[in-house]
């Protein structure tokens, strides 16, 4: 190897060598954001007054993403961003008719059009706030019904779970599903006191419903047309009072000949 | 491949996934943005307009197409583009090392450092001093060697994947890194010579 070959394969060395040594730079902070505002998938967030005190509603074009309380914008924004690591702007528009009227419980939540961004959601977890949402505002179902519904009956437990976690409370109502024994149970959003303010804003009676409770009733029927229900079902609380049956179980209404009713689904209708 | 994960779940759900694609390539993109345009504020543009484009597209794409992407080199080749286009708007005049422009000979200049072993670039000053030196020469090399020379060595790519980013043969591919480095290690000996001679006149 001549003296030239030598020198020239050293500095190539170097060369490379020095090549690799630019370090990776670091995105500036400020990209992430960018980007996701760009796409629509950046978000921003209202405040809503409502029965239990204001609430901060997060959204991206994907749908709504967060609600939860705090004092300020400033302590929202801030507790956002430790959740999901992205910056989070007021929205300066006021939000649409469709988030405050469910907020103050006005529209049935399936209806309300309104679409969720669950990123991060399991598709049970997604199961069981679309079934929630499927609740009328004035009613409440117990979780046992929610887990029938999709399919996972014995999952009463997880259903439960999924509901503690759910991101969006009061725009999904959660606060409609209480225990099977009729109990209001436990709420996210400051306890179940607050899930009571939000059942009575919306017409249910909680009172009345533990009442119910306590005395062993768990099921309304009705004699003329033979149907039983969900205490507060709409149906049956449509109709006259003097003709109420009151049942402990399913089984002690399907025994007195009773159908369950096919709007609030109280049991499994047999194939 | 351990991107595969990220791919499948971009193909199921785009929207609840992108933020993860971002996070995951945006120090890279950025980099080599910087790398090819030289500005700090070019390349945040750059690598903003490239995930944008990245999304658009997969928002089209069906999902076993997305299934089937070399993400990487797909999102190295959005990024190209998109610096290529930039760098050609904005009409910048081209300095280099072959005409030898003045900024070329200013850089070449910085990265000589004395042969005098008592005074090796081994304090870590120096040595980001001669980081910088390399770094500025890179940026005069005309683009087709900068782009190439950047992803083999700084990104620290195979040359299939450079190949592949470039859209280019292999062999046309491992020429220019070649070229690349050859023109680099030319500019250091040449402004050797130019400071040697310059002694000896003196």
């Amino acid at each position: 190897m001549t003296r030239t070959d030598k020198a020239s394969m050293n500095s190539t060395l170097t060369i490379v060598r020095g090549l690799t040594s630019l370090s990776r730079e670091r995105a500036p902070k400020s990209l992430l954001p960018a980007v996701l505002r760009r796409v629509g998938l950046g978000d921003t967030y209202w405040r809503l007054e409502t029965s239990i005190g204001p609430l901060f509603v997060a959204h991206s074009r994907a749908g709504i993403s967060m609600v939860t309380r705090a004092r300020s914008g400033a302590e929202f924004a801030k507790g956002f961003e430790k959740k999901f690591g992205r910056t989070i702007a007021p929205d300066a528009g006021p939000p649409p008719r469709n988030v405050r009227a469910v907020a103050e419980g006005r529209l049935r939540g399936r209806d309300a059009g309104l679409r969720f961004d669950l990123r991060g959601l399991s598709e049970f977890e997604q199961a069981v706030l679309g079934k929630a949402l499927e609740i009328p505002p004035g009613e409440v179902r117990p979780y046992s019904w929610i887990a029938r519904e999709i399919g996972h009956p014995d999952a009463v437990r997880a259903t439960g779970s999924a509901l503690a976690k759910n991101p969006v409370p009061v725009l999904i109502p959660c606060h409609r599903v209480v225990r099977s024994d009729g109990h209001i149970g436990n709420y996210s959003l400051g306890g179940a006191r607050n899930k009571r303010v939000l059942l009575e804003s919306e017409g249910a009676q909680p009172e009345t419903l533990e009442r119910l409770a306590a005395s062993g009733v768990r099921y309304l029927g009705n004699e003329e047309g033979r149907f039983f229900c969900f205490p507060t079902c709409g149906g049956i609380q449509s109709l006259m009072k003097d003709n109420r049956v009151r049942f402990a179980s399913q089984h002690e209404a399907l025994a007195a000949g009773y159908q369950p009713c096919g709007e609030c689904r109280p049991a499994a209708v047999a194939a | 491949m351990p991107q595969m994960e990220l791919i499948n779940s971009l193909a199921d759900d785009l929207d609840g996934t992108f933020e993860r694609l971002v996070r995951v390539f945006q120090d890279r993109l950025y980099s080599f943005a910087h790398r090819l345009c030289g500005s700090r504020e070019d390349a945040e543009e750059v690598a903003q307009d490239s995930f944008v484009r990245a999304y658009r597209a997969l928002k089209t794409y069906p999902a076993e197409r997305i299934r089937a992407l070399a993400l990487q080199a797909w999102l190295y080749r959005i990024t190209l583009n998109v610096a290529r286009n930039r760098m050609r708007r904005k009409r910048v005049p081209q300095v280099s090392i072959e005409n030898g422009g003045a900024a070329g000979e200013a850089a070449r200049r910085a990265w000589d450092s004395p042969d005098d072993p008592d005074s090796r670039p081994d304090s870590r000053l120096e040595r980001s001093q001669q980081r910088a030196n390399i770094a500025s020469l890179v940026a005069t090399l005309p683009e087709r060697y900068r782009s190439a020379i950047i992803l083999r060595y700084v990104e620290g790519l195979s040359l299939e994947e450079v190949a592949d980013i470039l859209k280019q043969p292999l062999g046309t591919a491992k020429s220019n890194v070649h070229r690349a480095v050859n023109l680099l290690r030319r500019a250091i000996t040449d402004s050797r010579r130019v400071q040697g001679r310059a002694e000896v006149r003196a």
